[in-house]
């Protein structure tokens, strides 16, 4: 059983100072640090726990610079198999579309039973690089999987609804799974995994040698362009009322008949 | 760094954010030894780190185990991610790689890597600084030598299955040379001629430091680590990596009661304004702060000294008088920092401090370590 596994390199913004950069379009990426997308995470430790039931490899891949290698590095600390990282400075700006593209040059022509990626990227908060891959490689998909289970050349899967819910899927191999937390307990990196992680070799592939054209990847091949990032202005949240207990009340029910809500 | 160190330091971080403050408060003040802790180093490899890989370690040195060690404790663990490492992977791990021979690589490298824990039986009643005072005797009778004697203040020996014990085959008074006449024995634990106690102590509950009495213990000689009669040359390998791992505890320490104290004076609010406002509150932590990060840079140099197979001495004893320094520093002004909520259990801070004290105590007291560089480094006459 062999699996893919995508995986994105993200800052961790939950408890970082964030800024907008000069060009209004990202973020300050400088001073932040950088890992594994919480999603792929859970992606990968599904994708090594299928090999290690099933047999077969696991291979991980992400799109970035030469600093995503670390997150590639992590993978293959955790028991990912092979590790591929496709790069080019104009991958800049890819939507999912985009990215799904790049992803499909590279993966179309690997062997695979599986190929897992996280439900969410944590920055963008894109969900549909993994739906879009699916179409293009001409095979089926489902999204926010909470379990997955592996009979022969079909895949039983768990996708968790609103409210609560979840349904069971059944789909022919190969698929595309996006993975949603809370599927496993991911494992912690090992020294030992650390010490076979760096004996290993990341295959780095550009733009040129997926066979893509500069005008089908970035802005120019995608969808959605973004036209500005911006903090949300701070609204007032809370209204003190002053005056004694008759007055605030007054003023309530002022405010209450003035918004319609009796 | 190297990235390889660099991931260690990022898996020994994600291993940190499990093991919270609060998770250590109430291993403490119950006095739990925390088992799923020990679990998780033995199973993500850290407790192999410095073991060969043929024993199923990651053939690592002892600045690898720093960076665990320094992480683990400055992140949320305090002593604890240093401690338990130091019993096992310093005290019996390291011992074996350095000193011992095929069979006892074969017997217990594999074992401790997989989490036999281990302790070291050195310091006595009459035996703490003044090691080659010790008293415990080791009388050859045959194959086998017959062992008498007590320790104290031996960490882990309630729990370990091995036993790294420091005696003397020869009486200090019959030597000619008073750094002869030690020797290093393999013990495996529990054993009916061992007796364990432990001592109550001020800190570091999780965890119990005992008395052990010995009493016609009977080991093969095949036991002994190295070369008989002279274990006094041998345990020096394993004391100069325990000050390099107390002294990157120290540090983490200082450095964990200097970050809750950042927290609390950014929020807390007097006369207005958050009290890290004040000078009075920034410049005792930026101090601290400083001493412990050129501390962290000798430890550093210690140890990489110590893996190249160089004199390490020097730098680990000046590292150690540093560190426990700024550490103290570090906690004592967190402390401050936090007023009468650093003296609250809830808070943190009181339990770092009775942690980080004992380590101006041990593995040597903080005056001993300045002796060593009066006379080894600076050339001044032996003082004691």
């Amino acid at each position: 059983m062999d699996v893919i596994v995508c995986v994105k390199h993200v800052p961790e913004t939950a408890e970082a100072e964030i800024k907008i950069d000069a060009t209004e379009k990202s973020i300050e990426k400088s001073g932040l640090v950088f890992d594994i997308n919480e999603w792929d995470d859970y992606a990968l430790e599904e994708a090594v726990q299928i090999k290690e039931k099933h047999g077969g490899t696991v291979t991980a891949i992400t799109i970035g610079p030469e600093d995503a290698d670390s997150t590639l590095r992590k993978c293959l600390a955790r028991g990912a198999d092979n590790a591929i990282r496709l790069t080019d400075p104009k991958f800049e700006g890819s939507d999912s579309y985009a990215i799904a593209k790049i992803l499909h040059k590279a993966v179309k022509d690997l062997p695979f039973n599986i190929l897992l990626t996280g439900a969410l990227a944590g920055d963008d908060g894109y969900t549909a690089t993994g739906p879009i891959l699916a179409t293009l490689l001409g095979i089926s998909h489902v999204t926010m999987v909470k379990k997955i289970g592996l009979n022969g050349d079909l895949v039983k899967v768990n996708r968790e609804l609103e409210g609560g819910l979840e349904e069971q899927v059944e789909v022919k191999l190969p698929a595309v799974l996006t993975i949603q937390t809370g599927i496993n307990e991911p494992r912690y990196v090992s020294i030992m995994g650390i010490r076979k992680a760096m004996q290993k070799e990341i295959k780095v592939l550009g733009l040129a040698e997926i066979g893509l054209g500069e005008n089908e990847v970035g802005e120019a091949g995608s969808w959605i362009r973004i036209k500005k990032m911006y903090v949300p202005p701070v609204e007032k949240q809370a209204e003190f009322l002053d005056g004694n207990p008759e007055e605030v009340a007054g003023k309530i029910a002022d405010i209450i008949k003035a918004r319609g809500l009796v | 760094m190297t990235n390889e160190q660099k991931m260690i330091v990022q898996a020994a971080s994600e291993i940190a954010q499990d093991f919270q403050p609060d998770y250590w408060r109430k291993k403490d003040k119950n006095h739990e030894y925390p088992v799923d802790f020990w679990k998780t180093l033995v199973e993500a490899g850290f407790v192999g780190i410095v073991i060969p890989e043929e024993y199923g370690g990651s053939e690592m040195g002892m600045f690898e185990m720093m960076l665990a060690m320094e992480t683990l404790t400055s992140e949320s663990c305090g002593l604890a991610g240093m401690w338990f490492l130091c019993l096992t992977s310093v005290f019996g791990g390291l011992s074996i790689v350095k000193h011992g021979n095929d069979q006892q690589k074969e017997k217990y490298l594999p074992q401790i890597a997989k989490g036999m824990e281990f302790c070291l039986a050195l310091t006595e009643p009459d035996a703490g600084t003044n090691t080659l005072n010790t008293q415990t005797a080791a009388v050859r009778s045959g194959d086998e030598f017959v062992i008498n004697g007590r320790k104290t203040f031996i960490s882990g020996a309630d729990r370990a299955k091995g036993m790294l014990l420091v005696t003397r085959t020869t009486p200090l008074e019959e030597t000619s040379k008073r750094t002869f006449g030690l020797s290093l024995f393999l013990v495996d634990l529990p054993n009916p001629a061992v007796e364990v106690n432990p001592i109550e102590k001020h800190g570091i509950n999780y965890s119990k430091t005992c008395d052990v009495f010995i009493t016609d213990l009977k080991v093969p000689k095949e036991n002994i680590l190295g070369v008989e009669e002279k274990g006094w040359h041998l345990v020096l390998d394993t004391l100069n990596p325990e000050r390099m791992s107390f002294s990157a505890a120290a540090g983490g320490i200082g450095l964990l009661a200097i970050r809750t104290a950042v927290d609390y004076a950014n929020q807390r609010k007097v006369f207005g304004v958050p009290i890290g406002t004040h000078q009075a509150i920034q410049f005792p932590l930026a101090e601290a702060k400083a001493k412990i990060e050129a501390a962290r840079l000798l430890n550093y140099q210690a140890s990489w000294l110590y893996d190249k197979g160089q004199p390490c001495g020097a730098k680990a004893n000046m590292a150690k008088v540093i560190a426990v320094e700024a550490g103290i520093q570090g906690v004592y002004h967190s402390m401050q920092t936090l007023g009468g909520y650093g003296y609250a259990v809830e808070y943190d801070i009181e339990r770092w401090w009775r942690e980080v004290n004992v380590i101006r105590l041990a593995p040597v007291t903080h005056q001993m370590a300045l002796a060593f560089i009066g006379e080894h480094v600076l050339g001044l006459p032996k003082s004691y």
